[in-house]
């Protein structure tokens, strides 16, 4: 097939974070000793010159926290000379005034902020940590900068009930976006999958209220939302199909389609440090693995939808099938959809005040399940 | 809707760049990229926030003698500002 350029490159900087959120899309074995060796500061130079050159137009930095890179502002302005659109992607405990101001001067574009939920107190224990009025502070500040400012909340059983109060707080601080992520399940959410599915009244109301608030807003604030895949019976084409748009890359250098590339055992991921992000994005197994559509097995093969989802998810597809070329288990036409009607009937039929169910919260030293 | 005394400007967060690998200038905004013909991305680089629309299509008329640009122009503003792209300096 006709490989083309990509779009974006997502730079997770560091694994390390102050957050302990419970659906942190990062590896459950983020705390492993390869992760450790984080790219240096030249490393990441190389990759932004190259991922500027290959077409990349939009650079995450994300993690992990971003910010507890030191040498963040000169990755932002190397990335900025190569003429990328940078985004911060912070949980902004640390983001303060002349932090903010060194990174304005180094070139960055845009900030995302972080939210739990609105209520202060249910947003700090989801985070597993006090968080909440500091980021309040934060995203006012970068607002006073004159920064855009996107506002991010994953969404789940444990604070959809407050998406009217979540809107309104995502108004009042004055986003220009608000990304609502309804969670996707995998490493440490599929972990906490019982305590984060909703009940479909939750995300009725949600979704009902998020296009109440849309019409009334217009064109002041773009709203992203991230669709519920086991409620919708169709699946979402991941990263907008595999290695067609995105690259994200570990702390470690390694080069991956999507960020739970990893879960998929077998794919070999390349690293910058071996190798040029050109010649990875053409010839690496892992992304040429499910590019195109060759791979696909039936029902997709024959499938309309299959240029619209690509199949779906690879990651969701090996976690819960066990194989990763199957069809995405969304899919109502999956042999496996079975196995997400089941798990939200049982979350439809959870009387378990939600707060009683424990969590499983994100650590460095892994998941239980996963020891 | 634009009059003609309304001047237009990029969003915030919203910049004009020559894309060289696809060779198209490109309108970036926070996570996304537009890509822009010849004739928008003419428009685009005079929406500084200084000229109004009127001022705008009189610029290009005069590189393009003879052609009614007016409503292409308007029409483009409305759009763009539909997608939240272009606002008004003013407002």
């Amino acid at each position: 097939m006709q490989i083309g350029n990509p779009y974006s490159l997502v730079a997770e900087l560091t694994y390390r974070c102050p957050l302990r959120c419970p659906y942190c899309s990062n590896p459950v074995d983020c705390g492993s000793e390869a992760y450790k060796t984080e790219l240096t500061t030249e490393e990441w130079s190389r990759v932004f010159a190259d991922a500027s050159a290959l077409g990349v137009l939009q650079l995450g930095f994300t993690g992990g926290e971003p910010m507890a890179r030191r040498d963040l502002p000169e990755l932002v302005a190397s990335a900025a000379g190569h003429g990328l659109y940078t985004t911060l992607v912070t949980a902004a405990l640390t983001l303060d005034r002349a932090r903010a101001k060194r990174l304005q001067e180094a070139g960055l574009d845009h900030v995302q902020i972080s939210f739990q939920d609105s209520d202060p107190t249910n947003s700090d224990r989801i985070a597993g940590t006090r968080s909440w009025d500091r980021k309040v502070e934060a995203a006012r500040l970068v607002r006073e900068l004159d920064f855009p400012l996107t506002i991010n909340v994953v969404l789940h059983r444990q604070n959809l009930d407050n998406i009217a109060e979540i809107l309104g707080l995502a108004e009042s601080l004055d986003a220009d976006r608000l990304e609502l992520a309804n969670t996707q399940y995998y490493g440490w959410a599929l972990e906490n999958r019982a305590a984060l599915l909703p009940s479909r009244e939750q995300l009725e109301r949600a979704e009902r209220l998020v296009a109440e608030f849309r019409a009334r807003l217009g064109a002041r604030m773009e709203i992203l939302y991230v669709i519920p895949d086991y409620f919708d019976n169709q699946p979402k084409p991941c990263s907008g199909g595999w290695a067609r748009q995105t690259i994200v890359i570990s702390p470690h250098g390694s080069v991956m389609p999507c960020h739970a590339a990893s879960v998929i055992p077998g794919l070999e991921f390349d690293n910058v440090r071996d190798r040029s992000l050109e010649w990875i994005w053409v010839h690496s197994s892992a992304f040429n693995k499910f590019r195109g559509s060759d791979w696909m097995p039936e029902p997709c093969r024959s499938c309309p939808q299959k240029e619209i989802d690509f199949g779906g998810c690879r990651c969701q597809a090996m976690l819960l099938t066990g194989d990763p070329a199957a069809t995405d288990p969304t899919c109502m036409y999956s042999p496996h959809h079975h196995l997400v009607v089941d798990a939200r009937e049982r979350a439809q039929r959870s009387e378990a005040p939600v707060k009683l169910v424990p969590l499983v919260y994100r650590s460095m030293k892994g998941s239980p399940a996963s020891k | 809707m634009w009059s003609d005394q309304d001047r237009p400007r990029l969003a915030r967060g919203v910049r004009l760049r020559w894309d060289p690998v696809r060779e198209t200038q490109m309108l970036l905004r926070p996570e996304g990229a537009v890509a822009l013909n010849p004739s928008a991305a003419a428009v685009l680089e005079l929406c500084e926030g200084q000229r109004s629309v009127g001022g705008i299509i009189e610029e290009l008329q005069t590189r393009h003698p003879g052609v009614d640009l007016g409503n292409d122009v308007r029409e483009l503003l409305a759009s763009l500002a539909e997608l939240g792209l272009v606002i008004h300096a003013d407002r």
